[in-house]
């Protein structure tokens, strides 16, 4: 065989000050190739596909496209050659509607009737379903991620970039996705799929290529390997699984939340109705759910942005906590960590150190009369970079110089080390490499090992059930019974997970649990 | 004697409204696009003088326009520099533009004070120009013809054309528009100038036709009733052309009060209405928070690239 391969990237580099992002990377994708793109954050996987898809140019090496060097000076370069790019932060425009958002995605000028029919065509094809005509504020996760789809495959790419895209679906989302990759696929489309989540790639990909420290460390067949083994690839070093010590959930009662009832806070969020759960010391209890279906709102009920209204009972340790803010909930000892890192649980322009003080005061006397104890705090920060294995220059480093996956270490240490008798975390492992999640689980576990109830918020199915003993699902707004772990299965949560809005879910399946 | 006070109120209504119409019609582009430019009175100011020298010296009125509409885009790309390239704060910037514009229009003006030139008259023949009756549609500056087609013609821009789409991402996700790949600084360099230019125009209508001399100050704060009227408008072009002629009405009320004495209410309370008006119009739009009237969601940040 001699047909050269869509896509080559020959020994690029970029450097940025401080660091070498990518370097003298080579790669090669087939045509109709699905070729998994495979590393932890900060691996250099990001950086890679910018500069194919024209956002950023290498200092060094070469880019050959179907056996010619190309330069690819910008994102219109790369449509023209052929490559379509689905983001992981979706480049959308809130207040447009989809088909002004599809026709900003292309270069021609078409008029809305013709793209409405064109649009209607591709989507016919590859089973995809949306309405040209909704506002994206009003469309969940998986749509949005459908629009960018679409628009990727109104260009006919012959090289599909799909970045992280399964992180925000439900399993039947991400089925319905993989047929269409499939699909895609068998009419000689190349995928570049990059991802972190192992099994997805032994399932979809047949080659793969793994990226650490900027560099190419291996090439593999995912389905000859393992998610362990493509793990361990990744990471440098043996995996390890969060071990789960002696489950004895037989502890007093610390958290008890009863009807729990809110009214949406905006025209975007979701209301909350008669939410009832009890967590015992001890235990790990799992909240599932697609994204925007009453998460965020029950966060800040439970941490206390949000009082509860008088009906509502909401007790830690026997303590009634309904009507105090944040700062009296953790007095009683319940802390929490929100899904926005950046923003929400830190404040990216202060110190790591600042940043302890700011929840940690009280629990660990950082205050005197009003007055701050910074010797206490730097303390303090340090040891919780160094507990949690925080990659950073050390306490005074501000929050926002900190990668994804280290800050997320950093503000789910900063929790755990205040002992908390009650924990409410969401998305503690969102886009946090494999490394820092298994670290993360593992700091769970031995915070629930010493007696504390934990309650995780989460999208990720396989971390639910590796770490909680229950699991409830929550759909707009509405929480269902909690189960035990062992009882119910993923197809059974997909389904109380709704489903991709309305689409048919007799499909689910295909997705374990790695 | 009704029909012609009917007549004589319509126009003035009519001349007292287009500066606000064109300046407002400018920032709705400059808004549009993200960028808050609170310097409208400034580049108005530097329009008034601009104009009305430029005519004065070479006797040329639409030389005079010309260079009004150059000065006021220069002024705004001054502004497009720091907030733009520079990354200052548009609100701060904003503000020490229009102070920097009264300050520029009075030094070049003070050898100006107290001449008058001929207005700008219609550019309808006399017979029409001058009708007792049809000077209600003919007998209005070129401005006046000018504000109206551009308030449509930007409406049409920006909702029907592909380059009013691209300038609507740029205003409404910065970060998503840089990363499809298209040139939001570029774009908001453009909006910024375009901005300037008409505001520059709205100065000209102040010292050219509605009181053809110059005065320091002459605009009295119009900037900032046309920065309102963006608001007012919910950004939209349609709404922009009805709110200033609806403010057009209250200020032409307050003309009346101040001539005549019996509006009901005495002359400062017509002078507050817009602006009482605004606030408690923008107080209802905002407690009924819908989905019509919202500023791009980009208004006023600072573009910074990730990448």
């Amino acid at each position: 065989m001699s047909v050269a391969p869509r896509l080559e990237l020959i020994d690029v580099s970029k450097r940025f000050p401080g660091v070498l992002a990518n370097d003298r990377v080579s790669l090669s994708v087939k045509p109709g190739e699905i070729h998994a793109l495979l590393g932890e954050n900060g691996a250099g996987k990001s950086t890679l596909v910018k500069m194919i898809y024209g956002i950023q140019a290498p200092d060094s090496g070469s880019i050959l496209w179907e056996g010619q060097e190309v330069r690819i000076a910008h994102p219109r370069a790369a449509r023209r050659l052929g490559v379509g790019m689905v983001f992981q932060h979706f480049s959308l425009f809130e207040a447009m509607d989809v088909l002004e958002n599809i026709a900003l995605g292309l270069d021609g000028s078409v008029s809305r009737k013709q793209l409405d029919a064109e649009i209607r065509l591709v989507m016919e094809k590859y089973g995809l379903k949306l309405d040209p005509r909704r506002q994206i504020s009003t469309l969940s996760v998986g749509e949005r991620q459908r629009i960018e789809i679409v628009r990727a495959l109104l260009l006919n790419p012959r090289l599909l970039i799909m970045d992280e895209p399964t992180s925000v679906l439900t399993p039947q989302e991400v089925e319905d996705l993989f047929k269409t990759l499939r699909r895609l696929a068998s009419e000689g489309c190349s995928i570049l799929y990059i991802s972190h989540k192992l099994h997805e790639i032994v399932e979809l990909c047949e080659r793969a290529t793994i990226l650490r420290g900027g560099k190419v460390v291996a090439t593999c067949d995912p389905r000859q390997e393992t998610a362990r083994s493509m793990g361990e690839m990744m990471i440098g070093s043996d995996l390890r699984d969060p071990a789960r010590g002696q489950v004895s959930v037989e502890g007093p009662v610390r958290l008890s939340v009863r009807d729990l009832s809110l009214p949406k806070p905006d025209d975007f969020g979701v209301a909350l109705e008669q939410i009832s759960f009890q967590v015992k010391g001890g235990e790990i209890f799992g909240i599932a759910g697609v994204a925007g279906n009453g998460q965020n709102e029950l966060l800040e009920a439970l941490c206390g942005e949000h009082l509860a209204d008088l009906h509502t009972v909401i007790e830690v340790d026997g303590a009634p906590v309904g009507r105090s803010g944040p700062s009296g909930r953790r007095k009683h000892g319940l802390c929490s960590v929100p899904e926005e890192r950046n923003g929400h649980a830190a404040i990216g322009a202060f110190s790591l150190s600042d940043n302890a003080i700011l929840t940690a005061r009280s629990r660990m006397g950082f205050e005197n009369q009003g007055f701050i104890r910074k010797a206490g705090a730097d303390e303090f920060a340090a040891d919780v970079i160094k507990t949690f294995a925080v990659k950073t220059l050390g306490p005074d480093a501000l929050a926002g110089s900190l990668s994804g996956g280290n800050l997320q270490k950093y503000v789910m240490g900063r929790e755990i080390m205040q002992s908390p008798g009650v924990l409410v975390v969401s998305q503690p492992t969102w886009g946090v490499d494999a490394g820092s999640a298994a670290f993360i689980h593992q700091a769970l576990i031995d915070l629930a090992a010493q007696g504390s109830a934990i309650v995780v918020i989460s999208q990720d199915l396989d971390e639910l059930l590796r770490l909680c003993d229950r699991l409830s699902v929550i759909n707009l707004g509405k929480l269902s019974t909690p189960r035990p772990v062992g009882d119910v299965s993923v197809q059974e949560l997909g389904l109380l997970m709704g489903g991709s809005h309305g689409a048919s879910v007799h499909d689910a399946g295909g997705i374990h649990a790695a | 004697m009704t029909l012609t006070f009917i007549i004589d109120a319509l126009v003035t209504v009519i001349g007292i409204t287009t500066p606000i119409l064109l300046a407002a019609s400018g920032e709705l582009v400059v808004e549009k696009s993200g960028v808050i430019n609170l310097g409208v009175e400034g580049m108005m100011l530097v329009g008034t003088i601009a104009g009305f020298a430029v005519t004065f010296e070479t006797g040329n009125p639409w030389l005079g326009i010309l260079v009004a509409t150059l000065a006021g885009a220069t002024a705004a790309t001054i502004f497009a520099v720091l907030v733009l390239s520079l990354g200052a704060n548009q609100v701060a910037t904003g503000l020490a533009l229009t102070i920097f514009g009264i300050g520029l229009s009075s030094l070049i003006g003070s050898n100006y004070v107290g001449i008058a030139i001929d207005p700008v008259e219609s550019p309808f023949p006399d017979a029409l120009a001058n009708d007792s009756f049809w000077r209600v549609i003919f007998g209005h500056s070129p401005f006046v013809y000018f504000a109206i087609v551009l308030v449509l013609a930007i409406g049409w821009f920006i909702n029907k054309t592909r380059a009013g789409l691209v300038l609507r991402a740029v205003g409404e996700n910065d970060l998503s528009a840089h990363s499809i790949g298209y040139p939001v600084i570029a774009i908001r360099y453009a909006a910024v100038a375009f901005g300037g230019a008409i505001a520059g125009i709205a100065g000209a209508d102040f010292s050219m036709v509605i009181s053809p001399l110059w005065a320091e100050q002459m605009t009295a704060g119009r900037g900032w009733i046309a920065l309102a009227l963006v608001v007012f408008a919910g950004w939209r072009a349609g709404r922009l052309l009805a709110g200033a002629y609806f403010f057009g009405v209250l200020m032409a009320l307050e003309l009346y009060a101040k001539a005549s004495g019996h509006a009901i209410f005495p002359s400062q309370f017509w002078a507050a209405m817009p602006y009482l008006i605004a606030v408690i119009v923008l107080a209802l739009i905002s407690s009924r928070d819908g989905k019509d009237g919202k500023a791009p969601a980009c208004l006023g940040k600072p573009f910074i690239p990730n990448g």
